[in-house]
């Protein structure tokens, strides 16, 4: 599968790395959108069910968002980072993976990354009422007072 | 997928219902907003949130081993092979071998556990949709399967008896004696339970042609497990993916045809066919050996010796207070647990806690699916439906 | 003659078909025998709360025949499982709609004092939304251990009395 990224998608990807047994490609936000197309529909990948959507609170201001696809004809999965800085948004993939929708809710709640385009945001885990998000590194374990 | 119920967006004849969070057949604490017309279902809203005990953020201040146990309590009904994708998970980081021995037993165990845990559905399932004796007949069963964990390794749900290296420590031959007695008597259960459901025209009415979902939807909405393939799909992580030993059994995929509540039941009480033929294998081929690694970072030493030498002592010291680093790095194993397609990102820094962990729980995916599946049904179908997707609200919400 | 009832010195009287007793006696021992829980499992505790419920632990056998789903038809609310915030303004919506006289079993170590969920999303211990009369330890408690705990309830009842009280 690695060389089929490498080669059908190239200059999209800001990197390609393997460890542990798994594939993992960095993308720009920009590219985003077009990668997740490609990667659903080309045969060669054929990534049609989204595993896992989350975020990653890295250090200095920087969010990551995680994606785990998985391609059940070619039995493969990959995971695809984007890294943003806070307060910037993303567009949502839940036009192209509807499993979507909630885990980008999920994110929005607990680690405050909102997705443009998404068809309704709001939080879904934490109760109505409740400000703050939980998996930011700088929130207290034992909630803020 | 559904859209958001609001008072000022319903149709004047439409009626808003609200369904749980208390309620004897969502399985746990789950909020339905259900806009009906009459009594057919015209949107179905899932309002989650209510189990949300911040598991995550929670392991990020523990130990990779103080997180074990606290897996154990997010999929309740199947809390060993939480155990088991986790641990999987931290092996895979940390590049170590277990050995033969604990890898089958950790696959008896998480058929096992499979088995208890389609009881569980099938007894609750039938509870909701009005069968009351197939609970009590499954739970005698289910009895007998939390006797064998008793006897392994002492509590009757939640054990942690899988640790990263292996299992705790080795089963006494009581266990296996027990073991294979269940199962040699258990396909005739299975049989009891067919014969109570699957020709009952009561079953058949409610739960035929009710919550349909087609095989190309189910794979939009992230379905997995034996909703999936009881729309047609043929995937089994522990087929087409394997983990851990599974690659070594016989075994059977079920699969339906319809992808109604039907089939979803079918394809389980199949699946417990096939769990108690793997069990048989694992069994049957258990290697003798030790069950935990030769890994001393990661390992701690045998209670003889941190009993009795200084070395052992403060080695054991070191593992429980302190943790063992996990190299820097990030990793995804999935299993497949009865609902789906369970699996754990764990992103490493470098230290003896998760920087991040995030558990890709099937409940979670398989509820956005309920939507689909309940439009335009009757809403007395509503209950067999949430039964259908067999939901635990502790992975739910984390 | 006079060791049985309250020996009032009336039962030579009244014959053998006749017991004396105090109200308070009776009262009790009819609400202990028949102690209706509301199904409110919320989470692993639910589970073995089932278990107990079925066959072989019976705890029909301890006068709860059934599980009622509407508060207003319980006595008893088993809090089992982790109460978190965003569910704690329904337990105690829940715990109001429940007529007097009721009892609440806090089942497991999250409703007794959080369990091992220190978080931002849980309370710790459903005693801080209403008065708990017994507490089971446990994680989750055996179905002996909630039978225990329902036999201590069953005790406490014993010692309640109606004085003071509008019944």
């Amino acid at each position: 599968m690695k060389e089929e990224l490498t080669t059908h998608l190239g200059d999209r990807l800001a990197a390609v790395t393997e460890a542990c047994g798994e594939l993992t490609i960095t993308v720009l936000p920009e590219q985003l959108l077009a990668v997740a197309r490609q990667l659903r529909d080309q045969e060669v990948f054929a990534f049609t069910f989204l595993s896992d959507l989350t975020g990653v609170d890295c250090a200095a201001g920087a969010l990551e968002v995680v994606y785990h696809l998985l391609s059940m004809k070619h039995r493969s999965r990959v995971r695809i980072k984007v890294r943003i800085n806070r307060g910037t948004e993303l567009p949502s993939v839940a036009g192209i993976w509807p499993a979507a929708n909630w885990y980008e809710r999920e994110a929005y709640d607990l680690l405050g990354i909102t997705f443009a385009g998404h068809p309704d945001l709001k939080r879904i885990l934490t109760p109505d009422g409740f400000s703050g998000h939980p998996l930011r590194k700088e929130y207290p374990l034992r909630g803020e007072k | 997928m559904a859209a958001p119920i609001a008072a000022e967006t319903a149709g004047s004849e439409h009626l808003i219902l609200n369904m749980g969070p208390q309620h004897p057949s969502t399985h746990g604490v789950l909020r339905v907003i259900l806009e009906l017309d009459g009594e057919v279902i015209v949107n179905a809203e899932p309002v989650i949130g209510h189990l949300h005990r911040g598991v995550e953020k929670l392991a990020e201040h523990m130990t990779y081993n103080q997180v074990i146990p606290l897996m154990d309590r997010l999929d309740y009904c199947s809390p060993l092979i939480n155990n088991l994708g986790y641990v999987l998970a931290v092996e895979k980081l940390l590049g170590i071998e277990i050995p033969e021995r604990a890898v089958a037993l950790r696959d008896l165990l998480s058929e096992l556990t499979r088995i208890q845990s389609h009881l569980i559905w099938l007894g609750t399932h039938a509870l909701d949709i009005g069968a009351m004796s197939p609970l009590l007949y499954m739970f005698r069963e289910r009895e007998e399967i939390l006797d064998m964990y008793e006897e392994v390794w002492g509590a009757r749900m939640h054990l942690a008896y899988f640790r990263v290296g292996g299992v705790a420590a080795d089963v006494p031959k009581s266990f296996l004696v027990r073991a294979r007695k269940f199962l040699s008597g258990f396909y005739e259960k299975v049989d009891m339970y067919e014969a109570l459901l699957t020709e009952n025209p009561i079953w058949k009415r409610r739960t035929q042609g009710v919550g349909i979902i087609s095989g190309d939807d189910a794979i939009a909405l992230g379905l997995s497990g034996p909703g999936l393939r009881a729309s047609g799909i043929d995937w089994d992580l522990r087929k087409h993916l394997p983990y851990s030993g599974y690659d070594r059994y016989e075994f059977e995929v079920p699969r339906g045809t319809r992808g109604d509540v039907y089939d979803r039941y079918l394809v389980r009480i199949a699946e417990m066919r096939q769990a108690t033929r793997i069990c048989v294998q694992a069994l049957e081929g258990l290697p003798g050996g030790p069950v935990l690694a030769a890994a001393p970072r990661v390992v701690p030493p045998e209670k003889e010796r941190v009993l009795t030498t200084i070395e052992g002592l403060i080695h054991h010291f070191k593992i429980m207070m302190e943790g063992y680093s996990v190299p820097e790095g990030e990793v995804y194993a999935a299993v497949e647990s009865p609902r789906g397609e369970l699996g754990f990102y764990i992103r490493s820094d470098g230290g003896p806690k998760p920087y991040r962990l995030k558990v890709r729980t099937p409940s979670f995916a398989n509820l956005e699916s309920l939507c689909t599946m309940a439009k335009g049904q009757m809403i007395a179908d509503m209950v067999a439906i949430i039964g259908s997707i067999d939901i635990v609200l502790g992975e739910v919400d984390r | 003659m006079e060791e049985r009832g309250l020996g009032m010195g009336i039962e030579e009287y009244l014959g053998d078909t006749i017991l004396t007793t105090s109200l308070d006696k009776v009262v009790n021992w009819a609400r202990k025998s028949s102690i209706w829980p509301a199904t409110f499992g919320l989470a692993c505790c639910a589970i073995e709360m089932m278990a107990t419920a079925a066959s072989r632990y019976d705890i029909a056998r301890f006068g709860s025949e059934v599980f009622r789903a509407s508060p207003r038809q319980a006595d008893l609310l088993i809090v089992a499982g982790t109460v978190t915030q965003k569910m704690a303004p329904i337990v105690k919506l829940i715990y109001d709609q429940m007529p007097n006289p009721k009892w609440v079993i806090a089942m497991g170590a999250c409703a007794a004092s959080g369990g091992m969920f220190k978080s931002y999303a849980v309370v710790q211990g459903v005693d801080a939304l209403f008065p708990v009369d017994v507490y089971i330890p446990g994680c989750p408690p055996r179905p002996e251990a909630l039978l225990w705990g329902i036999i201590k309830l069953q005790e406490k009842i014993e010692r309640e009395t109606i004085r003071g009280t509008t019944l």
